[in-house]
């Protein structure tokens, strides 16, 4: 019996209502996920930003003799509680180099005690009211103000939060990266280059390519465990250093990359591989100017993407001890170091409340170079992606 | 081939020899290229190939004809060994050129692919400039050096696939930026400029237009004079038009090779004639 297209149409009509249901169902979920993206941005940017600024109170500072044996000595009494220690340790050294100092006194911006940036910042702080009223004058005065903190990217951890810095987990992670793309890059792309050219499919290999995908799953604390094992109690590679961080990081990365340029080879179509055949080519010359040339923007890709994931892991390298106090920036990868997860994971246990910011400080940090790593990696696959 | 065709009880030209065609009594080169004798060959269990015999003949331009399936495609890649790319396939018998078995231990690969050339179904161009794609073989195999000398064997090469004029300003934009048949023929100098004995030509024009099938039809009966081409081609006609010698598959095995002329007019068994006359395909 033949349908109208009305009768179709009221038919239709449930079938409509359900996929409007699922299509809403899915804007509500990626809604959702975008709202906690939100969420976390904007309470890491509050609670971060003040991270950037550090207060400073402009003072006299006299460089006397007594000044040059006992730095305290160099600021008015109802400030030396103020100033920060840090700055006043510096005085003999500085003036030690300059002679010319001795004698003079000055009206200078001098970095304020972390608890006179937290009273501020409006946050608690464990200044008394006496403390607090000469700060209250000064700042009246337009002599406390709080400056951008350029200290926070130049200098290495301190205890005293006023000088924390993330310059040097900044540089350990950077280290230990170049460690793991060293490590990890050659070995990767020429065990997938192998495993994927020039093996034979057989169980052999089939098993391997299982246990390289389950590689690829297990929790990176127990990479820690086997650099702790292998690297640092068998073979003696020195704690805490980006050596063992690398090569730990590069055990973990090896599999991503395994895939990623597995998969990037295997997009590569094979009509390009009998044409470099047809033309009388060995298979090692077929992979290296054909294959890998167009493979390469893809193995590029997923390698950032891999390192990018390795920049984020802090079990493992707490596992071989990167959590150590690391105040100078030092640049070899035998000296002991941090990388920037284990920086704000130590900042995070610090009792001073004044590290609260800077934990955040520090997040957003990782944070933008993570975000600018995995568009780096967006922008080379869209510049390099070859059309057919 | 003789022994199997009476055995059918059909009716058949008595020839001298296995493999040989029926010979034109014109002036035709009746030089050996490949002599293939007793050729099996398998995909698994699949017996895809079944006691082939036939001999080709250089400068000649050879059709391999058939239905869909009938192992058309599969011999001609034993001719330059591209078979050994797929795992499951076993192999049996002779091919044999230049007095070699190709399939030998000692035989490379390699080597023989640098004497047999092949064109494939789609074009494959290689993804980089036109330039690098003609000269990339010969520089490879250690046949030009100097930058003068490789301008003038790409220019050669193109000249003689008949696409210098509609590329020489444009050498160093991409392969693939050209239309189907111009890759085709890209494909074809590529072949040609590292200078094989044999072009392998796996259905050159089924993927192209009616014109760049027809350039291409005619840059075959000019390549012949320099090379021996071997074609497979689901098109009668064209087989009808551009071979000298044709050879009809089916199921695995040769039925019938005769020249062209004949094989068309005056096929001489069943089987051939009801496929060239249509009546199945």
């Amino acid at each position: 019996m033949k349908q109208s297209f009305d009768d179709i149409s009221a038919q239709l009509r449930a079938r409509h209502r359900k996929s409007a249901r699922l299509k809403w169902a899915s804007m509500g979920a990626l809604g959702l996920a975008a709202l906690f993206l939100v969420l976390f941005f904007a309470d890491m940017l509050i609670k971060g930003t003040p991270a950037f600024q550090q207060a400073q109170i402009e003072v006299e500072v006299s460089y006397t003799e007594q000044a040059s044996q006992l730095p305290l000595a160099a600021v008015n009494e109802d400030v030396r509680q103020l100033v920060s220690r840090g700055y006043l340790r510096l005085i003999p050294g500085r003036m030690r180099d300059n002679p010319d100092l001795l004698g003079a006194t000055s009206m200078e911006w001098v970095l304020a005690d972390g608890q006179v940036d937290q009273y501020l910042k409006g946050h608690h702080s464990k200044l008394n009211d006496r403390q607090k009223a000469v700060v209250d004058r000064l700042e009246q005065e337009g002599r406390a103000e709080l400056r951008f903190n350029t200290r926070f990217f130049t200098s290495g951890d301190s205890k005293m939060p006023e000088l924390a810095g993330i310059a040097s987990a900044a540089m350990g992670t950077v280290l230990t990266l170049m460690v793991t793309l060293a490590v990890a890059f050659p070995i990767g792309v020429m065990t997938a280059v192998y495993l994927e050219e020039f093996a034979p499919d057989n169980r052999f290999t089939q098993l391997i390519e299982i246990n390289i995908n389950n590689l690829a799953a297990i929790p990176s604390i127990l990479f820690g465990l086997l650099g702790l094992a292998i690297f640092i109690n068998f073979f003696g590679v020195p704690r805490s250093t980006p050596i063992v961080g690398g090569l730990t990081l590069a055990l973990m990365t090896l599999p991503v990359i395994i895939i990623s340029t597995r998969t990037a080879l295997r997009s590569v179509p094979d009509s390009i591989r009998h044409a470099a055949f047809g033309v009388g080519c060995s298979r090692w010359q077929m992979v290296r100017d054909h294959v890998l040339p167009i493979a390469m923007p893809g193995i590029m890709t997923g390698s950032i993407i891999g390192l990018a994931q390795a920049m984020g892991e802090t079990a493992p390298l707490i596992i071989i001890g990167m959590v150590a106090f690391i105040p100078d920036v030092s640049t070899s990868i035998s000296d002991a170091a941090t990388v920037l997860p284990a920086q704000i994971f130590t900042w995070a246990g610090e009792p001073d409340r004044a590290f609260i910011e800077k934990t955040s400080g520090g997040i957003l940090v990782l944070l933008a170079v993570l975000i600018s790593l995995n568009a780096s990696a967006v922008v080379l696959r869209k510049r390099f992606e070859r059309r057919w | 081939m003789n022994i199997k065709v009476a055995q059918r009880g059909e009716n058949v030209m008595k020839q001298d020899q296995p493999g040989q065609p029926v010979r034109r009594n014109d002036e035709a080169n009746h030089e050996l290229s490949i002599r293939v004798r007793d050729l099996d060959l398998w995909y698994g269990d699949f017996h895809a190939l079944k006691s082939i015999d036939m001999d080709l003949y250089e400068n000649n331009v050879t059709a391999l004809i058939g239905p869909s399936g009938c192992g058309k495609s599969t011999f001609l890649r034993c001719l330059n060994r591209m078979n050994d790319l797929i795992p499951s396939v076993r192999l049996k018998g002779l091919v044999e050129m230049d007095g070699r078995d190709v399939n030998e231990a000692k035989m490379d690969e390699v080597a023989l692919r640098r004497r047999v050339g092949m064109v494939f179904q789609k074009p494959n161009p290689f993804p980089k400039s036109i330039y690098d794609n003609i000269v990339y073989a010969p520089r490879m195999h250690d046949l030009v050096s100097r930058k003068a000398d490789q301008d003038e064997l790409v220019e050669r090469a193109l000249r003689d696939a008949g696409l210098w004029e509609e590329v020489k300003d444009k050498l160093h934009q991409p392969g693939t930026s050209l239309s189907g048949g111009q890759q085709q023929r890209l494909c074809i100098a590529r072949a040609i400029a590292i200078q094989p004995d044999v072009i392998l030509m796996d259905e050159p024009t089924s993927a192209l237009d009616p014109i760049s099938t027809a350039t291409i039809e005619d840059l075959m009966d000019k390549l012949k004079q320099q090379f021996t081409i071997i074609t497979v081609t689901h098109n009668m006609q064209q087989a009808a038009r551009v071979a000298d010698y044709t050879a009809f598959f089916h199921l695995g095995e040769v039925i019938e090779y005769n020249d062209t002329k004949t094989m068309f007019s005056n096929p001489h068994t069943k089987k051939a004639e009801d496929y060239i006359t249509g009546r199945y395909g």
